[in-house]
């Protein structure tokens, strides 16, 4: 097996320099009721060839782009991946290395991920952000946690319009510990009703996420008002979609305490939901109550400037029971990935992905509006968008699939209220063609 | 201009992303406008990021040079206890990267998610024979993640059966991760002392197990690479009082078709896909820590669970008793097809790879006896560990040891951990080596040993061969510098 | 590391077995950590104080300080409301070990109960405990 470079010379000349006779006698320490009786059952093994012919099969019972023409975000989007950033990612020594612990061998991972750390904080408008936790689900989850930590309060208010899947994750974490949470009701353009909050001082935090799971734009300066008349209280805010603050002004410029979310759609394929890349910024007062870990800059014994792991006694190797959190490996390389796609976008390029992400979003809207269907919340939006089909609109939902369209995502699961109604989504990589096909279809 | 003449090409200093590029080049094959530009609300519109501007070149040449200065597997010998750093094969990649994986997205019907939900119910299968616990999530995304799965499964089992439980004993060479983990849970970890022998007592466990503890979280073989002998004792005391025996499966790469958890007590454990099954560390994940359970535990496991009827595969969320959701969608998928294409290739040989794994650390364990102190002079699992005590006369750490070691061409061993042992030094070289990479690591500690009696010195100051040498980790704690 | 006769060991403090060090000063008792744990920790990169105001009893933990690889507990050698901190340690950690008697105090009290410095151990007992 290629794996496995030992030769039966060599096995023997081992054994014998250890004195034992055969491979079997290395587990003779093992109590023999403790032993496993019977052999492995696993397939027989694959040569690289039968693999591949394998895995091509299994691969082509999924439906993706460009043969399906699938209008979804709700978490995971389809934006184009550059060739360049797939090629360096292929880097074996970035991807075949363990964390940074020995920062002298490792400079390549710790400047990226320095870099990483910077972009997102200017992607996101706050002070610092970490090298991620494992997506934006548990990194709202741990931003809850911190709030609850720093506060000590026991109470945290969220929003219902955060992603169905993500309010789930933090009620498994928020649960077991013993945590309330309380949810926040939408109003009718879309947004979250924030009126109860009227004694913040009452919650560890308030999170709220923007674009929202409906596809709506928060008002972040209202929250950030409201949450704030009790400084103590943290301001979370949350998110699917990255892109979006390539266009829009960004949490941090609301005074968010936490801004953390999702970042696939900035360089990792959605490869069905995981890996992901959860983002974690936040005010550099808290640096030493976050999550995750930090690379700072520092220099070396000669003076030269050089990157290492830092405040690692949050960690959970020192601080054990009393770490910030359980987290050891977190998403590195995806981190890494989105670091580059940022780099090839750069400013110019970022602005004019996301102005068109938000022109073919609003093109579908306004084509779907003038074929009839209704649009149920008027509050701006960037890449998605609710719309109303008509009443039984399901059938046509499967007629559409038999036709490699998958018209949105169906909401009335989430929101039982919403019956019809079905969350778009477009993107640089939804043509216009595909758009006018859609529309053209649902009317018909 | 941030490059210093004499610095760049194959020397390579390579400057932070914002000091390189200007603004206006931009890296990106911005696609064609097919619609018009739509108006938008000025006040919601930002300035900004504050990105720099870089061609496709620029950020090609940023990136190859950084990874220049990175060790990995593929560069050779990783010796870290308690990682498994094996060498991960290429085939998994073009795998997982196959556009009907990589392009997938997670909320599509199931009826067009066929391949995944297929891989993902045999894999869990296969997850199931080697541990032989049958009842498998692949939800968490990392170890850690992982425990933290298992802590609320076995806390939801407690508050099930009517008697919610706090406590949750923890042996004193267990990985950081395992007290953190129970803590978020809301349990309180006790610690539990190892015997003379490097391993847990049945005597102890009993004086401290209670029906208020809700079980007892064991790495198995142990940190010390010792594998835990009076498990299945252990095991029925924990279960006498009505506990739980977690394993944290971080070191079951000495235990494939050797020993099945399923069989000596175990109740429910983690694997860690990036150590045993061979997926790449990405140096800091993503990782995948799926949790295997006995069947009386699978009620607890997290929502979706994939299910098979016929031929069709489906994902339910008709699990009432189930702890929940700990990652958004269905956990690290691209992670699961790199482990998945790993058991196909390896089939039964994965019970060779755990021998060989076995073979590997012995050989090296007896080569180096004489030359660094064996805390625990007898056969041991995958790993080993050592201390600095033969070297302390001179005046030589584990860390000068590890540091000189990187001159000599290796990525050190994992050091200073277990806590248990003072100045640990822990080896676990995996089955991928063969002997004479091994052969080479060995001489070169006998010869850094040498080094630490007759010129300590070298030790002191290493690495000199790097990039960098050692770094001001104080500097960077007092005035963190975390954004540029 | 120090040797046992080169640690630094004031006559006008008390002691804890924890390694704190307690100094009255009129009505109030100034507190901070020992020559011999700042000597063991490491370069001090970080300690954490509690609130202004903040009560606790002898022996409760009122803070942590930290070197690049470890965290220690710091225990109140009596009880007592917080006055003051020192803010100084905030951008100079590194004032704990050159001089963790002066300008590394960590904090003030005013105690609950004076007679608790009697029960503290004196220089020689404090010697004797790092001797054993």
């Amino acid at each position: 097996m290629r794996y496995l470079p030992h030769t039966e010379e060599e096995i023997a000349e081992m054994l014998r320099a250890i004195g034992l006779k055969s491979l079997d006698n290395l587990f003779d320490t093992i109590p023999s009721d403790c032993l496993r009786k019977e052999a492995l059952n696993l397939p027989t093994p694959l040569t690289e060839w039968e693999l591949d012919t394998h895995m091509d099969a299994l691969a082509s019972k999924m439906a993706v782009p460009p043969e399906y023409k699938i209008f979804l975000g709700a978490g995971s989007y389809h934006h184009f991946i550059p060739e360049a950033v797939k090629q360096l990612l292929l880097r074996s020594e970035f991807y075949t290395a363990y964390t940074p612990y020995q920062p002298e061998i490792s400079q390549g991972t710790l400047q990226a991920i320095y870099e990483y750390q910077t972009l997102v904080a200017s992607l996101l408008g706050m002070e610092v952000a970490n090298a991620s936790m494992y997506d934006g689900a548990s990194a709202l989850a741990e931003a809850l946690l911190m709030a609850i930590r720093v506060t000590k309060r026991k109470k945290v208010a969220i929003s219902s319009l955060i992603h169905p899947n993500y309010r789930l994750v933090v009620q498994t974490y928020l649960g077991a510990p013993g945590f309330e949470i309380v949810e926040l009701p939408a109003l009718k353009d879309g947004t979250t009703d924030l009126s109860s909050i009227n004694h913040p001082d009452e919650y560890a935090a308030v999170a709220i996420q923007s674009p929202n799971f409906l596809g709506c734009i928060e008002d972040l300066e209202a929250a950030g008002k409201r949450i704030h008349s009790d400084h103590r209280t943290f301001f979370i805010v949350a998110f699917t979609e990255p892109l979006a603050y390539g266009l829009l002004k960004p949490p941090g410029a609301f005074d968010a305490d936490i801004v953390c979310g999702e970042g696939q759609s900035l360089g990792v394929p959605q490869s069905f939901g995981g890996p992901g890349l959860g983002m974690f910024a936040s005010k550099l007062k808290y640096v030493r109550r976050m999550p995750g870990r930090l690379v700072g800059q520092t220099v070396d014994k000669d003076g030269k400037r050089g990157f290492v792991l830092t405040l690692a006694t949050r960690e959970q190797h020192i601080r054990r029971e009393r770490a910030t959190s359980n987290i050891c490996s977190n998403e590195g390389l995806c981190a890494l990935a989105s670091a580059m796609y940022m780099a090839t976008l750069g400013k110019t390029g970022i602005r004019e992905l996301a102005a068109l992400n938000h022109d073919k979003a609003e093109y579908l809207k306004n084509g779907l509006a003038g074929a009839g269907v209704s649009l149920p919340f008027e509050t701006p939006t960037f890449n998605e968008f609710v719309a109303r089909f008509p009443a039984g609109f399901k059938e046509r939902y499967h007629q559409l699939i038999k036709k490699k369209i998958v018209a949105g995502l169906d909401l009335s699961p989430f929101y039982p209220e919403l019956k019809d109604h079905y969350l778009l989504c477009a993107t640089e990589a939804t043509t216009k063609e595909d758009m006018d096909t859609l529309i053209k279809e649902v009317v018909s | 201009m941030k490059e210093q003449l004499g610095t760049t090409g194959l020397t390579l200093n390579e400057p932070l992303l914002w000091e390189k590029g200007r603004e206006g080049r931009i890296g990106f094959s911005m696609p064609k406008r097919d619609i018009d530009p739509a108006p938008l609300d000025e006040a919601l519109v930002r300035n900004g990021p504050d990105f720099p501007g870089l061609s496709e070149v620029d950020v090609v040449r940023h990136y190859t040079r950084l990874s220049q200065w990175n060790y990995g597997v593929d560069s050779g010998l990783y010796p870290l206890g308690s990682c498994t750093m094996k060498y991960n094969p290429k085939t998994n990649e073009r795998q997982a990267a196959l556009r009907g994986f990589a392009g997938a997205h997670p909320l599509l019907p199931d009826t067009l998610s066929q391949g995944i939900l297929a891989l993902m119910f045999n894999l869990e299968q296969y997850l199931a024979e080697i541990t032989g616990l049958p009842a498998v999530t692949l939800q968490p995304a990392a170890g850690a993640h992982g425990e933290l799965t298992g802590m609320m499964i076995v806390r939801a089992y407690h508050i099930d059966a009517g008697a919610p439980r706090h406590k949750i004993l923890i042996p004193d060479t267990a990985h950081g991760t395992n007290p953190a983990s129970s803590a978020i849970c809301g349990f309180n970890p006790i610690p539990v002392k190892s015997n003379e022998r490097g391993v847990l007592s049945p005597e102890y466990i009993a004086s401290v197990m209670d029906e208020d503890t809700a079980g007892i979280m064991i790495t198995n073989p142990n940190t010390l690479g010792l594998f835990e002998e009076n498990i299945k004792e252990i095991a029925d005391i924990v279960h006498s009082k009505g506990g739980l025996v977690y394993v944290d499966g971080a070191n079951m790469n000495a235990m494939m078709g050797i020993v099945s958890m399923g069989e000596i007590g175990v109740d429910l454990m983690h694997l860690n896909l990036h150590k045993t099954f061979s997926t790449p560390h990405g140096g800091g994940g993503p990782g995948a820590g799926p949790v295997c359970s006995r069947e009386n535990l699978a009620p607890f496991l997290p929502v979706p669970r994939v299910e098979k009827h016929e031929d069709a595969y489906t994902v339910s969320y008709d699990y009432p008793k189930s702890i929940g959701k700990v990652h958004a969608f269905y956990g690290n998928v691209g992670i699961l097809v790199r482990a998945y294409s790993y058991i196909l290739s390896m089939g039964q040989n994965l019970k060779k790879a755990s021998q060989l794994a076995v073979l590997n650390a012995n050989y090296v364990k007896e080569k180096l006896k004489d030359t660094f102190f064996l805390p625990y002079d007898r056969p041991c699992m995958h790993e080993c560990v050592f201390t600095d005590k033969y070297q302390e006369a001179h005046r030589v750490s584990t860390l000068d040891i590890a540091k000189r070691l990187i001159d000599y061409g290796f990525h050190p061993p994992t050091i200073y951990f277990p806590l248990v042992v003072h100045g640990a030094l822990m080896i676990e070289p995996t089955e991928t080596e063969s002997k004479e990479s091994l052969d080479i690591f060995i001489e070169s500690c006998k010869a850094i040993a040498k080094e630490a009696q007759k010129n300590p010195q070298l030790l002191s100051e290493a690495p000199t061969k790097t990039k960098v040498r050692r770094m001001d980790e104080t500097q960077a704690a007092r005035h963190p510098h975390l954004a540029g | 590391m120090k040797e046992l006769n080169e640690l630094i060991l004031p006559e006008d403090v008390r002691y804890t077995d924890e390694h704190e060090w307690a100094r009255q000063e009129g009505d109030r008792v100034r507190v901070g950590i020992t020559d011999y744990a700042q000597d063991q920790l490491g370069d001090i990169v970080y300690v954490e104080l509690p609130e202004i105001g903040s009560t606790f009893n002898k022996g409760d933990e009122f803070g942590t300080v930290e070197s690049v690889k470890t965290v220690s507990e710091i225990y109140m050698p009596v009880s007592g409301e917080v006055i003051a901190i020192n803010e100084e340690l905030t951008d100079h950690p590194e004032y704990v070990n050159t001089d963790p008697y002066s300008k590394g105090w960590m904090i003030d009290v005013k105690p609950s109960d004076i007679g608790e410095m009697d029960t503290l151990l004196d220089k020689n007992a404090y010697l004797k405990l790092l001797e054993g």
